[in-house]
């Protein structure tokens, strides 16, 4: 079977390149963080094996409260997006003159550049002068200015609505997409045997759903897990402590006060929380696609 | 960290469309057209929800703009204010010479996010193809891999890729923000290139093959070709992914103010006690400008690119 051969070398040198790249990119980096968590390594050139000292040190009160908040920011944005992403998938889907443009004016917040999008939050949620504060003042809702990004309650908040942000038109537009594979007949029998329209969405709609639900929930979970440029533009982690998730933390820690060793063990952490979800995504994905295909 | 493409990993069962399911097509037109009608009150139930969805998606835009057009005593004025009085558009001029890299900034994104994408799509091409076409122990295990990728930020690797730049003597260059950046857009254009090509049927390679042509040469003259306009979907969007997401690497990776893209050389101006907010915001509309001509120039590509990988 020469040709068969060929085609094995031949595929593997179309893969070679892309595997070689992202084996130095990330996966080596992979597993240099966790040599480097269980070393001292700083900026000083030489490094000593510690062992589990650098765990020993970060697992204190203050970094449980870290993960925790780190699980309650995520979970409150990720349940946001699901949520208003559903909503608003089921409105886009509406057969109503102008649709395709409204489909199309979604898309910013995702497609512009995530900084810039976080600069003019950080406008809207200025204090003095900023929109929110403004309406809310103007509308008597509030007594004086509200500078949000300055308390730790509110500054939690901010960052979780601009997280949902930006997230929310992928998460819609995603789910446009499901709602759009639902075979158009089931619809039309319910019709047909007099089912109203919430009826539908309730029986039809959301079951048919569900699968794209999961899935989604599950990446967003693990891409607002790993969210970094919200919480630092907007607050840099701030004020004391309020918005420190595991990724702002690692990253004081390391690239802030220099110290790679401990980063090292905390960004371990982090990725074994990942890895757990990656697992969990692949499991679910695989029971969701044999479901699918037996359906 | 969002991958648009990844999200395809689960396909929605698409049904078999049986045979007993056919209606008369006159039947089925009408029944459709009543579907979709709705009542009055429907309708602004349906519009007043859009609004208030659009309202959430694009308020910061239009507070953003106007923002840029207002002069500074007018913005650090209480109480507020939505509407600009005497609004012009002089920020949009004095802001060259607040940020007098501006547009050195602006070539460096779009800079670094063409170098990107070009290096994604030499990467992801011939893999997509090997995906799409050969099925050889071992290949799923490295899909999943390359998707498992996606799933790490460049955050939690920040420490090792540090290191490793430094070591390469690569700290403060563009390459320290193409190299790392690419890696992290090659799942989800490695998914979206592979769903594309799964489709050109495998009769191609087999016709081919039967007329002598190397595995080669039917790649490069007979996929190539045909798989064009799924290879132009995936650039665009990995150039989108490429300068939505210059943040962190450039950040960290370097330092030099004539090597930084937009996001991080506004960031540091944005930092600044006294921030000048008109300035700033003319400058981001001009930032974003290049991707908001790409969405509404490339919008049908990108709806179809976007969902590609999600529906079949």
């Amino acid at each position: 079977m020469t040709q068969s051969r060929a085609a094995w070398v031949f595929a593997w040198a179309l893969l070679a390149p892309a595997i070689l790249y992202v084996m130095v990119i990330v996966a080596w980096p992979l597993v240099e963080t966790f040599r480097l968590s269980v070393t001292n390594a700083s900026l000083r050139p030489t490094a000593d094996y510690v062992g589990w000292d650098n765990y020993a040190k970060i697992f204190d009160r203050d970094f449980l409260e870290i993960i925790l908040r780190t699980f309650t920011w995520t979970f409150c944005s990720v349940a946001l997006k699901m949520v208003i992403g559903t909503c608003g998938a089921v409105l886009l889907n509406c057969a109503v003159p102008g649709r395709n443009l409204f489909r199309i004016l979604t898309m910013p917040p995702w497609i512009v550049p995530m900084a810039i999008g976080i600069f003019m939050w950080g406008w809207m949620y200025n204090g003095q002068f900023g929109m929110i504060s403004g309406l809310l003042q103007r509308f008597g809702l509030v007594d004086g200015p509200v500078a949000f990004l300055a308390y730790g309650n509110s500054a939690y908040w901010a960052t979780i609505i601009t997280d949902v942000w930006i997230g929310v038109p992928m998460v819609t537009i995603y789910f446009l997409a499901a709602i759009q594979a639902i075979p158009r007949d089931l619809y039309e029998a319910a019709w047909t045997d007099g089912a109203s329209r919430w009826y539908r969405f309730r029986r039809i709609t959301l079951p048919l759903m569900a699968p794209a639900i999961i899935t989604m929930s599950m990446l967003s979970l693990i891409a607002t897990f790993n969210s970094f440029d919200i919480i630092w533009i907007l607050t840099q982690g701030g004020p004391s402590g309020s918005t420190t998730t595991m990724i702002i933390d690692t990253y004081q820690t390391a690239i802030g006060s220099k110290k790679y060793g401990e980063g090292a063990a905390r960004a371990v952490v982090i990725c074994i929380f990942l890895s757990l979800f990656c697992i969990a995504y692949f499991r679910m994905t695989r029971r969701l696609g044999t479901a699918a295909d037996k359906a | 960290m969002s991958d648009p493409a990844i999200t395809g990993t689960y396909v929605p069962a698409k049904p078999a469309k049986t045979k007993t399911q056919v209606a008369p097509r006159a039947r089925r037109a009408s029944t459709r057209a009543m579907i979709d009608r709705y009542s009055v009150t429907e309708y602004v139930m349906i519009y007043a929800g859009i609004a208030l969805f659009l309202f959430f998606m694009l308020a910061p835009f239009v507070e953003g703009f106007l923002v840029s057009l207002k002069p500074l005593s007018q913005l650090f004025s209480t109480p507020y204010s939505f509407w600009p009085e005497g609004g012009s558009f002089e920020a949009y001029r004095t802001m060259w010479v607040r940020i007098p890299y501006f547009g050195l900034y602006i070539f460096n994104s779009l800079l670094i996010a063409t170098v990107s994408t070009v290096i994604v799509l030499i990467l992801v091409v011939p893999a997509a193809y090997a995906f799409a076409r050969f099925r050889f122990r071992g290949m799923a295990l490295v899909l999943g891999a390359f998707l498992a990728v996606s799933m790490f930020s460049g955050a939690v690797l920040l420490i090792p890729l540090f290191r490793l730049m430094r070591t390469l003597g690569l700290l403060n260059t563009y390459w320290a923000m193409i190299i790392p950046g690419a890696a992290f857009l090659i799942p989800s254009a490695i998914w979206l290139l592979r769903t594309y090509m799964m489709r050109i049927p495998p009769e191609l390679n087999e016709a081919a093959y039967m007329d002598g042509a190397s595995q080669f040469y039917t790649f490069r003259r007979v996929i190539l070709p045909i798989a064009r306009p799924g290879i132009v979907v995936v650039a665009i969007m990995t150039f989108i992914g490429a300068y939505a997401q210059q943040f962190i690497f450039a950040l960290t990776f370097n330092s030099k103010t004539e090597y930084m893209p937009l996001p991080v050389g506004l960031f540091a101006f944005f930092g600044k006690q006294e921030v000048i907010w008109n300035e700033l915001m003319a400058a981001s509309f001009v930032g974003i400008a290049p991707a908001l001509v790409i969405i509404f120039v490339l919008q049908r590509h990108l709806v179809g690119g976007l969902t590609a990988g999600a529906v079949k």
